[in-house]
């Protein structure tokens, strides 16, 4: 039987995707199971698997070609089937591709977790660009736009029965090329720059954001954290992990000790819903991991039950995997609560934007030595800021406060993490 | 005043003129429910159609059929397998066949009329202010009517140049020579345009011996310079003689003929005939209109000066086709008509793109063109990408004995649009309409290369150009 190989909807946010490289060709056998084509989605490749087993007949989108989700990549079929009927339907659906998820079937579970679905403003901005897949361009604006990297969803057709037609594309370039990348207008005139065509990543996160802080409102909680017996306590299980080739990392620590203090406040880990607010019974951290172009945030889920030991070689495995693209969607979709450490920069400290469905995110600076008074007398001290940013449909200030107000007092006194 | 019965003191839509501009207008306004009255000043029977009908587009062609199947008996009937002997060429006898066909189409266009409840006025007729026509009735007396609207089609008609004025019988224009009882022995037309073009192949065929006059450097001067070199090798190997670079100088009526002088880039040279056909251009048909009572302006070159919904400079009046300025074309006419009767009746519609009207001129080969040529694309600006196929690689081409000539297309080297698309060959004016289509549309090479084109025909050669175009072509 006839199987279409599809570019699945593989996280809540993807609209499009890139076919990378198709690993077999035309005429090649495929097994069920086997990966026939890797494609780039708005957060990492993926690598997609035949659903059924036969000859890839045709493949219908090339190599470095960027599709709406729910299109037909290609078709698996036996040698002499007939495949017509299959290849007239499909031109781009519009539907979603839910018939057949040629994609990783964790995608789906990944769904079904209670934190992964794309909640309030996030899922109803999205369906307005994705309400119809045929756009109706000539095939020479379809041309033009697509080798200048300009969206045809965003261009309003002039053309008969709305047809985007050359000029349209034409006045969309101009404009976008005079409002573009928030450089003012007069200075995008004079001062020369390089365009740099957006990533499916970077669209993916521009989206995002601009969703988060627009229908969002933030506000920010900072607080100083004396990091000296964390410091200690640290420099001391390494000394006693030494030569197993485990390093425990300030992040594992401020992994557990998040995780610890988010399930004493199930408040904070939580996300607005719209018409209700979810507080989640497990803890689920996103870390900021920069990429080369852009950034991801790996998941590792049920902080609270893990060990650090247990959390060091995770994170290390994820954040590895992240900058090698490698990541399944499920892997950085979905956290409950996100940290973002740009200590390592000398950052002192910084506000981070939240990761919806979130309601929260901890932006960390660097752990400086400074002078501090303690006791009445001045002390040099390791000290790190950090700061809480919340959404305030979920989290009020005090609720927030209380929260910091663990995870400072966790981190000053870091055996209680052993307990 | 059996004829006037119906006339109505007041219109929605009153179009003076009934050629192809003016009786489309009329029929598309009838449509759309407008009350319309359509006046023809043309005396011969019948009348309506205007020039194209019964003074161009219509009967020169039916010459020109006459004439390819003169050359094909003459040269080609027996390669074919055909043998006749004693062939007897005789115009008065295609002159006579092409006036039927005339005839046939104009009896044609009153029967739309009609059908669609347009008002037929024979005779000449005057705006008188904005919103009134004053008509001279061809069966006597006057008539003043008034209208909501008024589209001007009066169109065009020869000029010539001061010293080569018109006599009706040595010195002709396209009209006269339409209706010629035996064809001149020595002719010489001045203008290689498609008028002159078209009567220089119809009187070769006929046995007379042509010289054709031309200013500029090329033959069919606003074609591509390629394809007018395909026909120019043509009409030598016919031993028409082809004068570029030729411009008239000055007539010397003789008693026993006609002496032209031209002025070459040798020096001046005379040529003696018994026929002068001048085809150097039309002027426009805008004396003893009203337009100035009407406040209607012309340009500087004397057309009228419209807006690209065809709206004159007075309120209430349109102006389409050759008297609204060139290209003197009869489907831009018509199409401007649609465009004036459908804002008259308040309907949205589409402005002409100038770019994308063909143009075809039916000498043999046929030429066929719509956008720019290679020459204008690369003045434009564009990279260009040029991908050409010859009908030689054509079987249909071939099986009809017709080697001669290409399609050429002219794209747009970075986004493969069609900038331009020309053809000669044979039957390329029917061809021409998939180029236009192709640029309406917006298509680009791909889509023309990847589109089948049915076996044996000569579109074939289009798939093949704009296969050349992607360095992809097959058959060469």
């Amino acid at each position: 039987m006839a199987t279409r190989i599809v570019m699945s909807k593989l996280s809540p946010t993807m609209e499009e995707g890139r076919v990378l490289q198709w690993l077999k060709q035309e005429g090649d056998k495929v097994e069920s199971g086997d990966v026939v084509v890797e494609v780039e989605t708005d957060k990492a490749n993926m690598e997609v698997e035949a659903m059924g087993s036969g000859v890839l007949r045709k493949i219908l989108i090339p190599q470095d070609t960027t599709v709406p989700t729910g299109t037909v990549l290609g078709v698996i079929a036996g040698e002499d089937e007939d495949i017509a009927d299959l290849l007239a339907a499909a031109g781009p659906t519009t539907t979603a591709p839910a018939a057949e998820p040629a994609g990783p079937q964790e995608a789906s579970e990944a769904e079904a977790a209670p934190i992964a679905q794309p909640v309030g403003t996030a899922a109803g901005g999205e369906a307005e660009s994705a309400e119809d897949g045929r756009i109706k361009a000539s095939p020479l604006a379809r041309r033009i736009a697509s080798e200048r990297g300009i969206a045809l969803q965003r261009i309003r057709g002039s053309g008969p029965g709305g047809r985007i037609v050359k000029r349209d594309v034409e006045m969309a370039a101009q404009a976008a090329a005079v409002s573009g990348a928030g450089i003012p207008s007069e200075l995008g005139a004079e001062v020369p720059f390089e365009q740099v065509e957006l990533s499916q990543i970077r669209k993916a996160i521009a989206r995002n954001l601009a969703e988060s802080l627009g229908p969002i409102p933030h506000f920010y909680l900072t607080v100083e954290i004396d990091m000296g017996r964390t410091l200690r306590l640290r420099a001391e299980l390494n000394r006693s992990l030494e030569g197993q080739g485990i390093k425990i990392g300030v992040n594992d620590i401020l992994l557990k000790t998040a995780a610890q203090a988010l399930l004493a406040h199930p408040g904070v880990n939580a996300s607005f819903a719209g018409d209700h607010i979810r507080r989640f019974q497990r803890v689920d951290i996103g870390i900021a991991v920069a990429v080369p172009d852009g950034l991801i945030a790996p998941v590792l889920r049920d902080v609270g039950n893990k060990g650090l030991l247990q959390i060091s070689e995770e994170m290390a495995d994820l954040i590895e995997r992240a900058r090698d693209k490698k990541l399944m969607p499920q892997e950085y979709q979905g956290s409950t609560f996100t940290i973002s450490n740009l200590g390592m920069y000398g950052i002192d400290e910084f506000t981070a934007v939240i990761n919806p469905p979130a309601a929260t995110i901890l932006a960390v600076g660097a752990t400086q030595e400074k002078a501090v008074v303690v006791d009445g007398a001045i002390e040099i001290r390791s000290r790190m800021r950090v700061t809480l940013s919340c959404d305030h449909r979920v989290v009020d200030g005090a609720m927030g406060a209380e929260f910091l107000a663990t995870f400072r007092s966790m981190l000053e006194n870091p055996l209680r993490l052993v307990l | 005043m059996p004829k006037m019965e119906n006339l109505q003191e007041s219109y929605d839509f009153v179009v003076i003129g009934a050629g192809p501009g003016g009786y489309v207008a009329a029929i598309r306004a009838a449509q759309l429910g407008l009350s319309v009255a359509c006046v023809e000043a043309e005396t011969r029977e019948g009348g309506l159609g205007g020039v194209c009908l019964n003074w161009g587009c219509i009967p020169a062609k039916a010459l020109l059929e006459s004439a390819a199947l003169a050359r094909h008996v003459r040269d080609d009937a027996a390669d074919f397998g055909v043998k006749v002997n004693d062939i007897q060429l005789d115009i008065a006898a295609a002159v006579s066949r092409s006036r039927q066909v005339s005839d046939r189409l104009t009896k044609g266009i009153k029967y739309l009329f009609d059908k669609n409840g347009v008002t037929t006025i024979l005779g000449h007729a005057r705006l008188a202010g904005a919103k009134k026509v004053e008509i001279e009735l061809k069966e006597g007396g006057a008539t003043s009517i008034s209208a909501k609207n008024i589209v001007v089609a009066t169109g065009s008609r020869p000029k010539t140049f001061s010293g080569f004025e018109f006599d009706g019988d040595r010195v002709i224009s396209s009209r006269e020579a339409l209706e010629l009882k035996k064809p001149p022995e020595r002719i010489v037309i001045v203008g290689a345009g498609s008028t002159g073009m078209e009567f220089a192949d119809v009187f070769n065929a006929f046995g007379s011996d042509v010289t054709i006059v031309e200013a500029l450097p090329q033959l069919l001067p606003l074609e591509d310079e390629e394809v007018a070199n395909v026909v120019g090798r043509s009409f030598k190997k016919r031993r028409i003689q082809v004068k570029t670079n030729t411009s008239v100088k000055s007539l010397e009526k003789l008693a026993s003929g006609l002496r032209v002088t031209v002025a070459t880039k040798k020096g001046d040279e005379a040529i003696e005939c018994g026929t002068l056909l001048m085809a150097v251009g039309r002027r426009p048909n805008t004396d003893d209109l009203g337009l100035e009572v009407a406040g209607v302006e012309l340009d500087e070159s004397g057309w009228i000066r419209v807006d690209e919904y065809c709206r004159t400079s007075a309120e209430g009046i349109f102006a389409i086709g050759d008297v609204a300025g060139p290209p003197m074309l009869a489907h831009k006419a018509s199409h401007e008509g649609i465009i004036a009767a459908e804002r008259a009746a308040g309907d949205s519609s589409h402005p002409l793109n100038p770019a994308n009207i063909p143009s075809c001129t039916y000498c043999h080969p046929e030429v066929a063109s719509v956008g720019r040529t290679e020459k204008q694309a690369l003045e434009d600006g564009f990279e260009v990408k040029v991908g050409k196929f010859p009908f030689s690689a054509n079987g249909r081409a071939l099986t009809a004995g017709a080697p001669d000539g290409m399609v050429k297309i002219v794209a747009d080297a970075k986004y493969g649009e069609v900038l331009g698309v020309h053809m000669v060959g044979h039957n390329v004016t029917e061809l021409i309409a998939e180029a236009t289509l192709g640029r309406v549309l917006e298509t680009t090479v791909e889509e023309l290369a990847n589109t089948v084109h049915a076996h044996p025909t000569l579109s074939e050669a289009v798939m093949e150009a704009a296969l050349a175009a992607l360095d992809r072509v097959i058959h060469i």
